[in-house]
């Protein structure tokens, strides 16, 4: 999949969308606070509304160019959106809405049961649309969108509405889209789980202008400037290998280093992990030899030490990179330069593990 | 009932239905056009549409004649290229009654199609579906209610013409009169009891009418 969307203007309530920018990944994450454009971007991807100027190209093929008066109709796309609040027609069964868009006389990519039976909506298919629940409601929607075996799906928030606990059922699903069916993605979200889990690459959408775009580790570890870090908060993101569960505790091997973290929450099973720790949940201690309650003690050397606004930032190898936020008088006090020696304390549930 | 009177209901009844059938189509069309699009002159559109709802009927009814009459710029046509004569005949009643009742239909559905989601018509553009499917698959369909109501005030208005209908078609006895002109004449000729009679059956006729569309309306709901 390659997508390109140049010399974007759209007008909006009180900024103009001007998002321009390129992804081969198969799940780009548009990534930003609400009111910023989001959902009007996928709007013109899908061909439902017009800018002022646009060119917006899919797989090599024009869809719009208002510089030579192109606009290809939403129906002749081959887009598949999933909009925020769904939209299924609610005076159709769950079994006419899956059926609106299949041609199986055109032998689709995908077939009907492949779908129903990915996406476990079977025993659903004869219900109407207004007696499922959330949960089952964003599943049929993705899989109605699919079977038009679309080249690209655009996913508005899809787990927004959903509660933590439906977010883990619904979450398997989009990754087995991604992973069974290839079906490449623009997914909105401000959420940095589901960015961590599903994106590849990633936008950063900031009141209509592309702050920064990059692939989703590089943007989270390394935001381009302050805005983008204010919105994705900085910390240290790591691939992880999760190597035993113990009384509540995970363990998790980075680098050369073994974590634990306190995640009941994450699935048996897994295990490669994206382990993200926030700066300002490391502690520093100057002494190796003082007990402390933290479950995690790494010893390590400072590489780097620099202001960071009202803070200092520590940039220090513990076995791999890991970064910590002290007031400039702590830093002081411990007199820290870069080669010092120094025990990094980090508390288990300070450790957040997402899986990957 | 006498012969005479079944004739009238009868005609007045299915000329009632017709006309509130054929302005289905263009009101419908009109409506939608109204909800959905912004075009230059539409509040031009919208306040002629809506005229014969203000305008004295009688007025309209004159307005008619003049365009219907011979000398008129349809009924001239018409007559010279069909043959066809539209005033003081049954066509007549049936433009009369049309016109009358059409701005009550566009209304109802006008305020029908915008009460439908425009996202369920987006994503059914994005699922292959054209203007003609969307429109018959998911707007008419979720407007359903509101346009069957403004079926049943349309054809409860029709019923109940009377000014724009003595204009353009007169009250030829058994070819255009309907039961409210036939209930003016016979007060005029001071025959109560028929007049009564009329009465009774225009009640009843609206009585079904719009006990029926209640009915329907609950249906849909359910």
């Amino acid at each position: 999949m390659s997508l390109v969307l140049k010399d974007i203007s759209l007008p909006l309530a009180d900024f103009v969308l001007d998002a321009n920018f390129e992804t081969r990944g198969r799940i780009t994450v548009i990534f930003g606070p609400s009111g910023s454009g989001k959902t009007s971007l996928l709007d013109l991807v899908a061909g439902l509304r017009r800018a002022k100027s646009a060119f917006i190209q899919l797989d090599g093929e024009v869809l719009t160019d208002t510089a030579k008066d192109v606009m290809v109709p939403a129906r002749r796309r081959g887009i598949g959106y999933v909009p925020q609040d769904l939209a299924l027609f609610p005076h159709l069964s769950v079994r006419q809405n899956l059926l609106f868009g299949h041609r199986p006389e055109q032998n689709p990519k995908f077939k009907f049961e492949q779908i129903v039976d990915l996406l476990e909506i079977g025993p659903l298919v004869q219900r109407g649309v207004t007696q499922l629940s959330g949960g089952e409601q964003q599943r049929v929607a993705l899989a109605r969108a699919l079977l038009r075996s679309p080249r690209l799906l655009l996913l508005d928030e899809p787990l927004a509405s959903l509660d933590a606990r439906l977010k883990a059922k619904i979450l398997p699903y989009l990754m087995r889209i991604r992973d069974t069916l290839g079906v490449p993605m623009l997914y909105v979200t401000h959420d940095r789980d589901e960015t961590l889990s599903l994106g590849d690459e990633m936008v950063v959408l900031v009141r209509g202008k592309i702050e920064q775009s990059g692939t989703v580790r590089e943007v989270f570890n390394r935001p381009a400037n302050l805005s983008v870090a204010g919105i994705v908060a900085v910390e240290t993101i790591l691939p992880g290998h999760v190597t035993g569960s113990v009384g509540g505790l995970v363990t998790v091997a980075v680098g050369s280093a073994v974590l634990s973290a306190a995640e009941p929450a994450i699935p048996p099973g897994t295990g490669e992990v994206h382990v993200c720790i926030r700066a300002e949940d490391v502690a520093l201690l100057a002494d190796a030899g003082v007990q402390g309650s933290p479950r995690n003690r790494l010893p390590g050397i400072v590489r780097t030490v620099a202001r960071d606004g009202a803070m200092m930032r520590i940039d220090f190898d513990c076995g791999f990179p890991l970064a910590a936020l002290l007031t400039v008088q702590a830093c002081e006090e411990m007199s820290l330069q870069p080669g010092a020696r120094v025990v990094a304390l980090i508390k288990a549930p300070h450790v957040h593990l997402i899986p990957r | 009932m006498s012969a005479e009177d079944w004739q009238l209901t009868w005609f007045t009844t299915w000329v009632s239905a017709l006309s509130t059938l054929l302005i289905l189509p263009p009101g419908l069309f009109i409506a939608w056009l109204l909800a959905r699009r912004e075009w230059r002159g539409k509040s031009l559109v919208e306040t002629c549409i809506l005229l014969p709802m203000v305008m004295p009927p009688v007025a309209t009814g004159l307005i008619l004649l003049k365009i219907l009459g011979r000398r008129g710029a349809i009924g001239g046509w018409l007559h010279d290229a069909l043959g066809m004569d539209i005033v003081f005949t049954w066509r007549a009643v049936l433009v009369a009654l049309g016109v009358m009742s059409f701005p009550l239909l566009v209304l109802s559905a006008r305020a029908a199609f915008e009460k439908v989601n425009p996202r369920l018509e987006q994503i059914a553009q994005t699922l292959g579906a054209g203007p003609v499917r969307v429109f018959f698959t998911i707007t008419a369909p979720l407007a359903a209610r509101g346009i069957a109501g403004g079926m049943i005030l349309a054809f409860a208005r029709a019923l109940g013409e009377f000014g724009a209908t003595i204009m353009v078609a007169g009250n030829i006895p058994g070819r255009t009169s309907t039961l409210s002109l036939s209930i003016f004449q016979s007060v005029q000729m001071g025959d109560d009891a028929h007049a009564c009679r009329l009465l009774g059956i225009s009640t009843a006729l609206a009585f079904i009418g719009v006990w029926f569309g209640i009915w329907f309306l609950r249906r849909r709901k359910e």
